[in-house]
């Protein structure tokens, strides 16, 4: 136990104080808010030289107290377009807006733009924006039909589930899918986790090999405690950066929150404190967001949560081990390291697409099976959990993922011990299964 | 008393037996020449006595003890292939490796800082790995070795890539270390280096033992009766069927003689002929011609 306390300290701290972990610790976050406020700032700027345009309205239906609209300036002048174009030709204005005559059969209407220069994309659809209601509403004033009963004609369709036996629990429309997000979150962190982190562990396993100081470790402790301190090690790094990132998010959207005036939704806390401090603000309130407010409070917490936690690490613990095993078969040669680290992903990627899938039907037998089936529950369960699956489920996975997780880790330490001390010749898949059977 | 006792052991890999059958002691206090050509099984056999694996069949004992989790932290093991991380910094590396072999966080950083000094780099501490010279990493593998002071070290081709000075500072170093009462296990192919450091050797072909004993002894059973003979004057003329004569010059003579026939007998017939001799010597043959006499007849 002392000995993977020791590899685990070294493996943590020799990472915690490396410059790249700093970087991607702190940078990323930032960087990443940087990114998007400079993506936001590009898309946010369109055409920003301002065009002069004459429009001659032969439909009737313009309203000519409308001179501007985001860059254009609108002018109303000229009564014909020859006149028009003999500005245009003087170089008073840019370009012309012919609307030709229209009536209430008219499906497809075409507005000529009249000019040498082209429209830029935003601009033309500013004046598609721009002449599409006006063409609808002499629509609707000549039809003669009345605003009120136009109203009427759009429904907005909900299907609200109501339990019919008196003990099942009451469920809400909005429940499957907030808890199919929550889950889906940590089903989406665990996939990062395995993803970014079991890789180094198998980077750290063949870095090891390659540089030949295992051999000096192995003959101080056993390769079982070297792989599981190994293991623990990189998670704790993990779980740090996880936290570090979380804490830098609440940060920066409280600051964001300060600075922009954009309201942060406070996910967990007090929902009937936020909706009166939010009528007293007078806010509309956003029925959503009340109603996501209200299914955050009615999960049971106390269980999804400890689950929660147990599906990460015990999926970590898995895939790492998986990991390690595959670090210890590599030699330096990278082709085979990437046929070999394909082994470990690809159980990973189609959990992944597994649990994508039961968001959207959580009680598909694909679904219910994967949870349960060893690899994928970890990664499928946390989607379910929220909707209140079978409890016969439940206990399945969770006993398929303790035997899972211990009969993995025995037989990647099976692999490791050996593979660590093989060298100059790829390991076939035949002979990692060799090596699970060979004596010490 | 046998600090090591290896007896009969076997290592069976699925398509070769790597150790097969190997007996032999090492004594207390001894400097002791494991010997064998490349692929014999040397480093199976101190991969099994460094725990790294285990043997098939056979025990292994550690000073009249069974093998086990305890004796890692009385064995030094210096690989053939040395390795450290590149990229920590070299007192780190050394505290984490004497942490591994057992020691507390504080004696093991006295004992480094004894080593600091005696191999004169006490500024080395935060110096990273990658940035020192391939002789002076040899050295922080070594301090790595022994920095927990070990009962039996087991150096395997200790002096691979190092300059003769820096041989010589890890030579002496092997030396007091022996002095103070450490056994050392020499792995090598390198037969001049066995005749000067080892009493004892074991000499492993094909996962067996071919030749086992005191460098002394082995010599005497292997010798050929070879005498040189220097002598002023002229030649002699020797003619017997008692001994052969295989080269002569102007001022020496290489003779065979029969197993029966004493040395001082030929001294005898080469007086009674009035050869004026200056040198008489006889030629033993060398550790490396012995090796490479036996691993010839077991390989036939």
């Amino acid at each position: 136990m002392n000995n993977i306390l020791l590899i685990l300290q070294r493996e943590f701290w020799t990472r915690v104080k490396s410059k790249s972990f700093l970087l991607t610790t702190f940078l990323a976050p930032i960087g990443i808010v940087v990114f998007y406020a400079a993506l936001f700032f590009i898309m946010s700027r369109g055409s920003d030289n301002v065009k002069n345009l004459a429009v001659i309205d032969n439909a009737g239906i313009v309203d000519q107290s409308e001179t501007k609209r985001n860059n254009l300036t609108l002018s109303y002048d000229y009564s014909d377009l020859e006149t028009a174009k003999a500005a245009y030709l003087a170089e008073k204005i840019d370009g012309i807006i012919e609307l030709p005559p229209i009536s209430t059969d008219v499906t497809n209407y075409d507005i000529v733009f009249h000019s040498d220069e082209q429209l830029a994309i935003d601009e033309t659809s500013t004046i598609e924006r721009l002449y599409s209601k006006k063409v609808r509403n002499f629509k609707i004033q000549t039809l003669g039909i009345d605003q009120s009963q136009l109203d009427l004609i759009d429904t907005d369709l909900n299907v609200s589930p109501k339990t019919i036996k008196e003990t099942a629990k009451d469920i809400s429309s909005l429940t499957s899918t907030v808890s199919s997000v929550l889950g889906g979150i940590v089903g989406f962190l665990l996939f990062m986790m395995v993803m970014i982190y079991g890789s180094q562990v198998m980077r750290s396993v063949s870095e090891e090999k390659i540089n030949r100081i295992v051999e000096v470790l192995i003959s101080s402790i056993k390769p079982f405690q070297l792989m599981m301190g190994k293991i623990l090690g990189v998670g704790s790094v993990g779980l740090l950066q996880v936290l570090i990132w979380a804490v830098l998010m609440i940060v920066i959207s409280i600051v964001g929150t300060s600075i922009l005036g954009i309201s942060a939704m406070d996910f967990g806390g007090d929902t009937a404190a936020i909706t009166e401090a939010m009528t007293q603000e007078g806010i509309k309130l956003d029925e959503n967001v009340v109603g996501v407010m209200k299914e955050l409070s009615s999960i049971n917490w106390a269980m999804i949560v400890p689950l929660y936690i147990f599906y990460f690490l015990v999926g970590y613990l898995t895939y790492s081990a998986l990991f390690a095993a595959v670090g210890s078969a590599m030699g330096d040669d990278i082709q085979d390291a990437q046929a070999l680290t394909m082994v470990a992903t690809l159980p990973m990627i189609i959990a992944f697409y597994i649990a994508i899938a039961a968001v959207t039907a959580p009680h598909s037998t694909m679904a219910v099976w994967s949870s349960i089936l060893p690899f994928f529950g970890p990664v499928v369960m946390p989607v379910r959990l929220a909707l209140d699956p079978p409890m016969w489920q439940i206990v399945a996975s969770v006993l398929s993922s303790i035997v899972t997780v211990i009969a993995l880790t025995w037989l990647a330490g099976r692999i490791y011990r050996i593979g660590i001390l093989m060298y100059g010749k790829k390991a076939s898949f035949k002979e990692l299964g060799k090596w699970i059977f060979y004596n010490g | 008393m046998a600090v090591l006792s290896l007896d009969n052991v076997v290592k069976q890999y699925s398509n070769h037996r790597a150790v097969d059958g190997v007996t032999f002691d090492v004594e207390e206090g001894s400097i002791f020449g494991l010997l064998g050509p490349n692929g014999a099984g040397k480093t199976s056999l101190i991969r099994i006595i460094t725990t790294i694996t285990a043997a098939d069949e056979g025990t292994v004992m550690i000073n009249g003890e069974p093998l086990n989790s305890r004796h890692p932290s009385q064995i030094g093991y210096l690989p053939e292939e040395r390795g450290l991380y590149k990229k920590m910094e070299v007192g780190d590396q050394l505290l984490f490796l004497a942490q591994l072999k057992g020691l507390e966080k504080r004696d093991a950083k006295k004992k480094i800082d004894f080593w600091f000094e005696r191999f004169e780099i006490t500024d080395w501490w935060t110096k990273k790995v990658q940035e020192l010279s391939k002789g002076m990493q040899q050295k922080i593998q070594f301090i790595s070795t022994v920095v927990h002071e070990p009962k039996l070290l087991i150096l395997d081709e200790p002096f691979s890539g190092l300059d003769p000075i820096n041989t010589n500072l890890i030579k002496d170093e092997i030396y007091r270390l022996n002095q103070e009462g450490t056994s050392i296990i020499f792995s090598t192919h390198r037969m001049e280096q066995v005749e000067e450091v080892c009493e004892d050797i074991v000499l492993i072909n094909q996962g067996r033992v071919v030749l086992n004993g005191k460098v002394n002894d082995i010599k005497e059973t292997y010798k050929e009766n070879i005498f040189r003979i220097g002598y002023k004057g002229s030649k002699p003329s020797l003619s017997s069927n008692k001994y052969s004569v295989i080269s002569q010059s102007n001022d020496d003579i290489t003779i065979q003689m029969t197993a029966e026939m004493g040395s001082n007998e030929l001294l005898n017939d080469l007086i009674r002929q009035g050869v004026d001799i200056d040198s008489y010597n006889e030629i033993k043959p060398t550790i490396n011609e012995i090796f490479i006499k036996k691993v010839g007849e077991t390989n036939e």
